[in-house]
């Protein structure tokens, strides 16, 4: 399988370097997902699909371009406690995703809403809904179409972590933005 | 002496019966001062059994777990009466005993059939206060001991028992991010004889008994978005009542069965709904930008009572059906947030979910009534949710957690008495307390 992969991982050693530090500045709230960066050693044992690199078939991209493809990678957005906006600093992300969606106009996402246990469980599937809807609203801005983005709130019934503590409740309050 | 037949519904039922469930067993966490000392002598075999139940337990446990009594230990029984010449007050007065319950059991030779003969005693006034046969499977024998515990409770109290209602809730198998199950289960109030009504890959939420009995609305996200339906609790024939964009959620049943109040976000946020289940008719209460949910009727059936953050945090309203969206009325003011509504039959205390203060983020079950607007907290854990009433008024079941894990406790409604039911596996949430079934 590897083999047949490794046109796709012809990437100059300076695009390497770049997305390694992008991806150190990146936080852990990063769901892992395999790309061509992460794969540049010769020991890569390759598990998933780097396709949507393949046409940049110069091997060069641009730091907007590595900078775009950082940004796709992070899929999970955290909220704080009883706050419906997403936090100032995922902004420049979520420009790039609205961007991506803009630009290619048959790709479909879900956004998935989340809140953390404490408050009403019917409350909670509401305030998951604000959330995913805030980012729904910022695609659209941003050039994305409506048709484009599917909304739905699992509320509290399906946390990434389980528990009771702020560690567990920060992993919760979330949205989760699902390719489709 | 009565006689009363209990109804075979096994045949219909067993195809939902659990493989593998989450086993619930009554715990009293908190018992009043003085209970009502009561001897519950052990019931007779006359003929047939042995039996896999022991009637006079299920009564025991019945009138222990609802805090009121206590019962007299077997071993300190002077006498075992099974009939009434055999009962001397004395017996009993001596133990300082004021209740005295009886019995014995009867199975023809080869039949499924149990008759359950009991009589039921005020050692004080030296009187029988009630008595008589009840006939039923030999599979019925702990319907035929919650039977004997209501009319104890009602002989007693005044106020007719709730011991053979049941209860809907929800079962999640594996936490967090691994969790594989979401099941609706129904089971006797105090946990025994669980069944299986729904099992999916996907969350279930907010069941709701219709006031029939017979059926149980609730949400499920099946087709990964969340939708009602409407089940049939005893065939499992269900059906979709929704399917409007976005979040469809909370259903629950007017006191006359015919409508299905709601919350849909169709039109960009939450906004309470009532469908008229005849002819599909729906009928928007609420219009306000901010979050309404978590309707629920008053007891004529002419209002109702939901949550809405429109002041920046949850608080409680109600608004008249057929009233103008904006001629709302405000019911809570003294808390940071109050969620999770309803009022009690008298239609001016109002069970709910409060969060005193910011600074404290404990959610407790309270009452307010609203017109003295004295608030009392019934609980004191910090993550109770989906307060739950008895058919007879008499207590609250609620979800909490306790080591990590959801379970289910029940409250009387004066907070004096508390008890739980643990589950063995899964994380149990979301009780609904049945009418009384008949």
């Amino acid at each position: 399988m590897g083999n047949q992969r490794n046109q796709f991982f012809k990437v100059s050693l300076l695009v390497i370097s770049l997305f390694a530090l992008g991806a150190c500045s990146s936080t852990s709230e990063t769901e892992e997902e395999p790309s061509s960066g992460s794969e540049s050693g010769a020991s890569s044992s390759n598990s998933g699909s780097a396709s949507s690199n393949a046409g940049s078939s110069s091997g060069q991209l641009t730091q907007e371009e590595i900078r775009a493809q950082n940004a796709l990678r992070q899929t999970v957005f955290y909220f704080d406690f009883d706050v419906a906006e997403f936090k100032p600093a995922d902004r420049e992300t979520l420009t790039y995703h609205a961007r991506d969606l803009a630009a290619n106009p048959s790709k479909r996402l879900r956004l998935e809403g989340h809140a953390d246990e404490r408050g009403t469980r019917e409350y909670n599937l509401a305030l998951g809904e604000r959330r995913a809807n805030g980012i729904l609203n910022y695609f659209i801005v941003n050039g994305a179409a409506r048709s484009q983005i599917e909304v739905v709130s699992y509320g509290e019934e399906r946390p990434q972590q389980s528990g009771q503590g702020e560690q567990a409740y920060s992993r919760n309050r979330r949205v989760e933005v699902v390719t489709q | 002496m009565k006689l009363r037949t209990f109804f075979l519904l096994s045949g219909i039922i067993s195809c939902f019966t659990l493989q593998s469930h989450a086993e619930l067993s009554i715990q009293i966490t908190q018992g009043i001062d003085n209970p009502i000392p009561v001897a519950v002598v052990p019931f007779t075999n006359e003929s047939g059994g042995p039996f896999s139940q022991d009637v006079a337990q299920i009564v025991t446990n019945d009138l222990e777990q609802v805090g009121e009594f206590i019962a007299l230990s077997r071993s300190n029984m002077l006498s075992m009466p099974s009939e009434e010449q055999e009962v001397f007050y004395r017996d009993w007065r001596l133990l300082a005993q004021d209740y005295l319950l009886i019995g014995k059991i009867n199975q023809q030779p080869g039949s499924q059939l149990v008759q359950v003969q009991y009589e039921f005693f005020d050692i004080n006034r030296e009187m029988k206060l009630a008595g008589e046969v009840l006939t039923g499977s030999v599979t019925q024998l702990r319907d035929i001991g919650h039977t004997i515990s209501n009319v104890v409770f009602e002989q007693v109290t005044g106020i007719p028992g709730a011991f053979t209602s049941q209860i809907l809730y929800i079962v999640s198998e594996g936490a967090g991010p691994a969790t594989t199950l979401f099941r609706l289960e129904k089971a006797d109030y105090d946990g025994a004889r669980p069944q299986i009504l729904l099992e999916s890959a996907e969350p279930i939420m907010s069941p709701s008994w219709s006031p029939n009995g017979q059926d149980v609305a609730y949400v499920s996200f099946e087709t990964d978005l969340p939708r009602i339906y409407i089940q049939n609790i005893a065939t499992g024939q269900r059906r979709q009542i929704t399917n409007y964009p976005n979040i469809n959620s909370s259903p629950v049943w007017s006191p006359d069965g015919s409508k299905l109040a709601m919350v849909l976000s169709k039109d960009g946020s939450p906004d309470i709904y009532v469908q008229d289940l005849n002819n599909n008719e729906l009928m928007r209460v609420t219009d306000h930008p901010a979050i309404d949910t978590e309707p629920s009727w008053t007891p004529d059936g002419r209002h109702l009572v939901f949550m809405s953050d429109r002041t920046g945090q949850p608080q409680i309203y109600q608004i008249e059906l057929g009233a103008n969206s904006y001629n709302v009325e405000r019911l809570t003011y003294d808390c940071f947030q109050c969620a999770k509504a309803r009022f009690l039959p008298d239609g001016l205390n109002l069970v709910h979910v409060r969060r005193e203060t910011r600074q404290s983020p404990t959610y407790q079950i309270s009452i307010l009534n609203i017109e003295t607007l004295r608030v009392i907290t019934l609980t004191d854990t910090a993550l109770d949710e989906s307060p739950s009433l008895a058919p007879n008024g008499s207590m609250i079941m609620y979800a909490t957690k306790f080591n990590g894990r959801g379970v289910l406790d029940a409250v009387s409604i004066d907070g004096r008495v508390k008890f739980r039911l643990p589950s063995s596996q899964g994380d149990v949430r979301e009780p609904s307390w049945s009418p009384f079934l008949n």
